[in-house]
């Protein structure tokens, strides 16, 4: 076993810690001020090559492994959790499974827009009743000669309204199983921005990673092509959990990002701060505190890449991922909120970046899968 | 079209410089990075490719450890790179490293040779002229802007209060200002391809038409007697007079420090 980065990794880390401390870092507190979408630092990601990073070059992309695009999204968040987030539903929700599931023609049509990030892409699973239990879902999408009509509505959308690209679960069909119990299948699909019929709902006012763009999504008779099927045609539940699956793990990074972020801060503010006539650096119960969080973070950051290689190695890797996002996820709350208590009254402020911090962490052990959902995940492979 | 770029790894001087007890820099105690005026440098050469179609050849002098600033111009969009490196090249001062370059570049075609103006380690300017000294072409120093238009270079060089637009016909070198342009990014998929391609590695016995003598601490006229860090300047002083109380005012400063 083999804990050290490779340099190929080690210098593209430098590489998005510089993108980060350059371009985002500035950003960060007026992004989440005044809630509006970072469209600037997206597109010098996209020039930079960063919305398609673990994708193939000949589909647009750069060719790299899942590692290098967790590490990206990591060292982003750890300056900007909603810009790690923009980045991670683009690539692990949009691209992966029109990559995973997608035709040659889908891939032709689609992934090289969105690897080059001439378009942005988004998932649509959730609706309003329909979160933990994705099998309550109402979307219906019904085939009408060479189109599917969607009608229904998905909510809590990040890239929402910014999206060009759209991956959208429905329903298909229903079925009686053997004790006459009715089954929903789904399907996945791909659906453009400015489809008829497709609109946009409620923008999300958030706690944290307010400058991503969160909104409802309504389909109204909304018609695309036969050929924007996603995977055969009643699959479309296992797509979307397979792509949660990969999502988890890019979730978990952004996780891992803030805690890390949040420690430096932390690093660099504890040597100033100055109360009883020394830096409260110098008093144990910081220098415990920071002790614990570093560790946390260190353990955290094993289970995240170990999921990313995973991810490029094995073709299962649901519990690999789960892991990971359950404890990046935890650390990340755990470690933001000592580190609020650590600046104290200071923490508290907005013009310090540690509430923000907070706020952003929250959102890990909720979406792409609770720490609950992650916990049954888990459970579940070692009960069956 | 064939450009070659001159870079060079050097310190990283943003968090302030650390020396050894003798004087000389630390330089395991400071980051390595790619020189600021050479990464302009190359960024420019990038350009001019991407206008005109060219083969961009970047090389360096150095430590086996400055393989890392050539794989960051790799990734830049470099498509070549040249590493001279040789025990009995170190310890090199202007001279020396500048009649090694110029041996190295004797063995490559090139129309047009970029260096940086000056390295924030040493802060000489001198070795991008002295290669194109010693490979006989013109230099133009100072480069705040560079065009190619058929067989000439046109570049705009900055002097203190102005500049001067000089056309030159290739082959010659530039050496350029990193206010000449922002460099870009490398990309993460340049990364894995400069770390798939090969560079070059050449040693002494590479070098064409050089004379040992030339070469290394033994060839280096230059002997340094101390190196420190830059000096803050204050903040000086300000005074509001008019202007004959302010001629009578400098005067008087101008005397009692026995400058006139």
């Amino acid at each position: 076993m083999d804990f050290s980065l490779d340099k190929k990794h080690e210098m593209a880390r430098t590489l998005f810690k510089e993108f980060a401390e350059t371009e985002v870092k500035p950003l960060a507190q007026e992004v989440d001020e005044t809630e509006v979408f970072p469209r600037g630092t997206v597109e010098k990601m996209a020039k930079a090559g960063f919305l398609g990073i673990p994708v193939p070059k000949e589909y647009g992309g750069q060719g790299c492994d899942p590692l290098t695009y967790v590490m990206c999204v990591e060292e982003l968040s750890k300056v900007c959790g909603t810009t790690g987030v923009i980045v991670s539903a683009h690539t692990s929700l949009c691209i992966d499974p029109i990559m995973t599931y997608g035709t040659e023609e889908q891939k032709q049509k689609y992934v090289k827009d969105l690897a080059t990030g001439a378009k942005l892409g988004a998932f649509a699973l959730t609706e309003p009743g329909a979160g933990t239990d994705a099998q309550g879902a109402q979307t219906k999408a019904v085939l009408d000669g060479d189109e599917w009509v969607l009608n229904g509505s998905k909510c809590f959308i990040t890239n929402g309204k910014e999206a060009d690209v759209y991956i959208v679960i429905a329903i298909t069909s229903i079925a009686e199983d053997k004790r006459g119990r009715k089954k929903k299948n789904f399907s996945a699909f791909i659906v453009d921005k400015g489809a008829p019929g497709f609109s946009f709902g409620t923008k999300e006012k958030k706690m944290g990673i307010r400058g991503s763009s969160t909104y409802e999504l309504i389909f109204e008779d909304c018609r695309i092509p036969k050929e924007n099927l996603l995977g055969p045609e009643g699959r479309g539940f296992p797509i979307a959990m397979h792509t949660l699956d990969g999502g988890r793990i890019g979730i978990a990074a952004q996780a891992l990002g803030i805690a890390e972020g949040a420690l430096d801060r932390a690093i660099e503010y504890t040597k100033e701060r100055k109360q009883f006539g020394r830096s409260i650096a110098q008093q144990q119960n910081t220098q415990f505190k920071l002790a614990d969080m570093a560790t946390r973070i260190e353990a955290a950051k094993f289970l995240v890449y170990r999921a990313a290689i995973a991810k490029a190695t094995q073709k299962v890797y649901s519990v690999e991922a789960a892991k990971a996002k359950l404890f990046a996820a935890e650390t990340a709350m755990a470690v933001t909120t000592e580190v609020v208590q650590l600046f104290g009254g200071y923490g508290y402020i907005r013009e310090y970046d540690v509430e923000r911090m907070m706020r952003d962490a929250k959102i890990t052990e909720i979406y792409e899968g609770t720490s609950e959902v992650q916990r049954m995940v888990i459970s579940g492979a070692l009960l069956k | 079209m064939k450009i070659v770029v001159c870079i060079k790894q050097v310190p990283d001087t943003k968090g302030g410089v650390k020396f050894n007890p003798d004087g000389t820099l630390d330089r395991a105690a400071m980051l390595a990075i790619m020189n600021p005026d050479d990464k302009a440098g190359l960024e420019a050469a990038l350009r001019i490719k991407e206008e005109h179609g060219a083969e961009v050849t970047v090389i360096t002098m150095g430590l086996p450890k400055a393989d890392d600033v050539l794989r960051e111009a790799l990734a830049m969009g470099a498509d070549k790179a040249i590493l001279v490196t040789d025990r009995v090249l170190g310890g090199a001062d202007t001279w020396a490293t500048s009649t090694t370059i110029a041996g190295a570049l004797r063995n490559i075609d090139y129309d047009l040779i970029i260096t940086g103006r000056q390295a924030i380690d040493g802060d000489t300017a001198q070795v991008g002229p002295q290669i194109a000294e010693h490979l006989n072409i013109p230099v133009i120093s100072y480069a705040e802007d560079i065009r190619v238009e058929g067989d000439y270079v046109i570049v705009k060089r900055q002097y203190e209060d102005r500049y001067h637009e000089i056309k030159a016909k290739m082959p010659c070198l530039v050496t350029a200002l990193s206010e000449l342009n922002v460099p870009r990014y490398m990309t993460p998929g340049g990364i894995f391809d400069a770390y798939d391609s090969e560079v070059t590695v050449w040693g002494r016995n590479d070098l064409k038409d050089v004379d040992d003598s030339n070469l290394g601490l033994k060839g280096s006229p230059t002997k340094i007697a101390k190196a420190s860090d830059k000096v803050r300047k204050g903040a000086g002083e300000k005074v509001t007079l008019d202007a004959s109380e302010s001629v009578d005012y400098i005067m008087s400063k101008l005397k009692e420090k026995h400058v006139i």
